[in-house]
């Protein structure tokens, strides 16, 4: 006993400060692929190359529509492999209340030999007003990150628990529904409740049941065989409730898209409110996501 | 092609006993044999292989090549662990008479293998014990997946009626508790069914394939390069162990060799995989008897080791990573001196936390003893990985048929025959030790050169196993290539569907509150199973 104290005193607090601090990820990790839009010279490259159609394009009377999707995005980075105007970021913090949002479209003239001629409109994210390729932010990232410090984190701590105590009853309870993945998404999701993300401090809990969640947190792609445990577990869950549709294959379907034994994303299933792309999403991007559907829910009568 | 020397023997000792009956004898690679004979040879072949060379049947798939060869093929992949080769017997099925004889009751290892050819390809068991649905739930419609004239897109209608009749078990104080497909923790969907009487399971019946996805299927219908990517969404635990399977069986096809520099690349990657998933292991093995304080040290490991692999290969799970012919990412000074650090780091630590669970008398109490395999049921079920080495199998890709750089470094497999949650704990401890060494052994002698090799145009119609010891166990994929840089066939064996019914095994007489630990120490991939 005496050996398990001195362990834990000696490690300390290991546990992250984000959000209040920003995202600890390596320069290198591969976070949102960014377009130089204005300079593309060409989609077909990055188009033949991505595994999941993130990148696609359509011609049509000498117009090319070119569009990124991040809810298909893997993240493999092999779009910015062939194409110099395209480069992986490492931004992790992707979450968007619609699927649109993660969509970016631009139209381009095309030469006769296929290649962009120039940049004839856009790049605009579909449904977003913001015309840039940024996808939507929530309320708590529109904060200007402040410097760290156990005062913001105790103030955007109080703000979280001031919002999930006055709807959910002091807590926010989520149901963890693996409606088909690869399990990759889980070992991220379990990181969640590691010491270093630790989602109870913001009084985040996974619970056992449905009945006593307030989130449901699925990854997908939906499989045949579990659509219906997932309309069940919906169904079970009391409202007001929320949807919260993780990674690639759960936002679009990813690699597997829709076939014999795929139904595809979770939004083909149940209505989805968060979508967070990765594959997987890291746990950063899943708290991040988390909190930005937690400011939609709609406050009790 | 020159076979190894210790295949020799075996070939020429089956050529006698089956003298004229193949109809051919293929030797494509120094350590992968094929022999084509009639559907009559099979058993025969089987029991020569076990018996008398210690084989043991690792893979049997069915491949549909009506439209080349106007037949199905069976492939019955042998593993001669000792002379460190494959040898495969492939047998035609006509599609007039879509049937086989099933080999269950004298391998149980192959049970759930010859089910699923059942049911993804129609073709009909003869005598099997239990021919049963296994891969498709019984609502699923006559539909054969794996025929090529069925369409990767058909649409299906929705779920309706029965999964799988259950069997009821009956007495004076028996219930049955069903648990699943969505479970209470944070893990994969499957059916458990325990018929118990009081605490103590009495019957354990499994319902799975609850995730499956078509993975098979999509790889026919991929670019071969696409399939790396797809490789790494078949177990997200073991990315990098099967996206290099997967590329193994496709270098092998087009006969080019690997650069050494990427080999040892692989390795470390492998070896990363292996670290991370054990720590977390476990950490959750020893959460489940409520030492959760141990488990929160080993997810902070487990965490420090995720996010070198984020530092080493731009991603915590390592996808990305693989490519065919080596791997995309090189690692520079710094990236491996944060290799060489967290070594430094992590060893000691986890040493002193492996010894703070050594002496937890408690821990030891729930672990020693529960959920016992024993030896001869995992050689009966053909258990392999972690779980067999923890049940006395003292086998291991990694030294039997070296693969990547393993033949570089020096290494120990760790065996216990007691079969319980303890020795599959102590499994993992000992590996993570063994880890460290592996992966100090090839920094130390990191070749220089190229990261890959270019493929170019893969030939059309060549088969090839690629393998590769993951942390979980072996995995094998096997592919037959078609025109166009495509594939006809991929057949892919997660150690995890050869392992499940041992556990259906080692939980029997174990209480129900001690399920989750004993799931946990074999950790199985769902995913994996079910693709």
């Amino acid at each position: 006993m005496f050996e398990i104290l001195r362990k834990s005193l000696e490690t300390g607090v290991v546990t992250t400060r984000y959000p209040a601090t920003p995202v600890e990820v390596a320069p290198n990790a591969r976070g949102r692929p960014e377009i130089d839009w204005a300079h593309w010279l060409d989609a077909r490259p990055a188009a033949r190359v991505c595994p999941t159609g993130a990148i696609e394009y359509a011609d049509a009377a000498g117009v090319r529509t070119a569009s990124l999707d991040l809810s298909k995005c893997v993240f493999c980075g092999l779009c910015a492999d062939v194409d110099q105007a395209i480069r992986m970021t490492n931004q992790c913090e992707l979450a968007s209340r619609s699927r649109n949002g993660l969509i970016t479209t631009a139209r381009y003239a095309l030469n006769p030999d296929g290649s962009h001629a120039a940049l004839a409109s856009g790049p605009v994210a579909a449904g977003v007003a913001d015309p840039g390729d940024r996808p939507q932010r929530g309320r708590l990232q529109e904060q200007e990150p402040t410097t760290g410090g156990t005062a913001a984190l105790d103030a955007l701590g109080a703000q979280i628990r001031e919002r999930t105590a006055r709807l959910l009853g002091r807590s926010l309870h989520i149901r963890e529904v693996d409606a088909g993945s690869c399990n990759g998404c889980e070992i991220e999701i379990v990181g969640l409740n590691n010491p270093i993300y630790d989602a109870e401090r913001f009084g985040i809990h996974f619970v056992a049941s449905p009945r006593h969640a307030d989130l449901l947190l699925v990854t997908g792609p939906v499989t045949r065989n579990m659509e219906l445990a997932l309309r069940k577990t919906y169904d079970a869950t009391p409202e007001p409730r929320l949807v919260v549709a993780v990674g690639a294959c759960g936002c679009s379907g990813g690699m597997f898209g829709v076939n014999y034994a795929t139904r595809g994303a979770v939004d083909a299933v149940v209505p989805v409110d968060v979508y967070i792309p990765g594959c997987p999403p890291n746990p950063h991007a899943l708290l991040h996501g988390i909190l930005l559907a937690l400011d939609r829910l709609p406050a009790k009568r | 092609m020159t076979l190894l020397p210790e295949l020799q023997p075996i070939l020429a000792d089956l050529q006698d006993s089956f003298s004229g009956r193949f109809t051919a004898v293929q030797m494509p690679r120094a350590n992968e044999v094929y022999f084509h004979g009639p559907m009559e040879v099979v058993a025969g072949f089987c029991a020569q292989l076990y018996r008398k060379w210690d084989g043991r049947l690792v893979s049997l798939f069915a491949d549909d090549a009506r439209a080349g060869d106007g037949v199905f093929h069976l492939y019955y992949v042998f593993a001669l662990d000792a002379a460190h080769g494959f040898f495969v017997l492939r047998v035609p099925v006509p599609p007039d008479r879509p049937e086989f004889p099933s080999l269950t009751d004298a391998i149980h290892a192959v049970n759930w293998q010859e089910r699923e050819i059942q049911d993804l390809f129609g073709l009909k068991l003869l005598g099997h014990p239990n021919p049963r649905r296994c891969a498709l739930h019984d609502d699923w419609p006559e539909v054969y997946p794996l025929r090529k004239d069925f369409d990767l897109h058909t649409v299906l209608p929705p779920f309706q009626g029965e999964r799988h009749k259950m069997r009821t078990v009956e007495g004076e104080g028996v219930f049955q508790v069903p648990v699943g497909p969505v479970h209470a923790g944070i893990i994969e969907p499957g059916h458990f069914l325990f018929s118990v009487a009081g605490e103590p399971v009495l019957y354990l019946q499994l319902r799975m394939f609850y995730t499956h996805k078509g993975t098979e299927k999509l790889f026919e219908n991929l670019p071969v390069a696409h399939g790396v990517r797809l490789a790494e969404s078949i177990s997200g635990d073991s990315a990098f162990a099967h996206a290099t399977a997967f590329c193994h069986a496709v270098e092998r096809a087009a006969g080019v060799e690997v650069p050494p520099r990427a080999r040892a690349l692989r390795t470390i990657c492998l070896e990363l995989e292996r670290l991370y998933n054990h720590l977390g292991d476990v950490g959750a093995i020893c959460t489940d008897v409520a030492f959760t304080t141990a488990n929160m040290h080993m997810m902070r490991f487990k965490e420090r080791v995720l996010r070198l692999n984020e530092r080493l290969t731009g991603n915590r799970l390592l996808r990305g990573m693989a490519r065919l012919g080596g791997v995309r990412f090189d690692f520079d000074a710094a990236q491996r001196a944060a290799l060489v650090q967290l070594l430094d780091e992590l060893a000691p630590e986890c040493e002193s936390l492996f010894e703070l669970i050594r002496e937890s008398s408690g821990l030891r109490d729930r672990l020693e003893t529960t959920g016992i395999l024993k030896p001869e049921v995992a050689r009966d079920l053909g258990v392999v990985g972690l779980a067999g080495r923890a049940s006395g199998i003292d086998r291991d890709l990694r030294r039997d048929f070296p693969h990547d750089f393993y033949d570089q470094v020096s290494f120990t497999v760790p065996v216990f025959t007691e079969g319980d949650v303890q020795r599959r704990l102590v499994v993992r401890r000992e590996e993570v030790g063994q880890s460290f060494a592996i992966l100090r052994q090839t920094l130390a002698k990191m070749p220089d050169g190229p990261l890959h090799v270019e493929i170019g145009v893969l030939p059309a119609d060549r088969v090839a196993l690629g393998y590769v010891e993951g942390w979980r166990g072996e995995i094998f994929h096997w592919i037959r290539t078609a025109p166009g840089g495509r594939l006809a066939r991929c057949k892919i064996k997660d150690p995890s569907l050869q392992n499940w019914p041992a556990l259906t095994e080692a939980i029997l007489g174990n209480i129900i509150p001690d399920f989750p630990v004993v799931n946990k120490s074999f950790n199985l991939s769902y995913s994996g199973t079910d693709r």
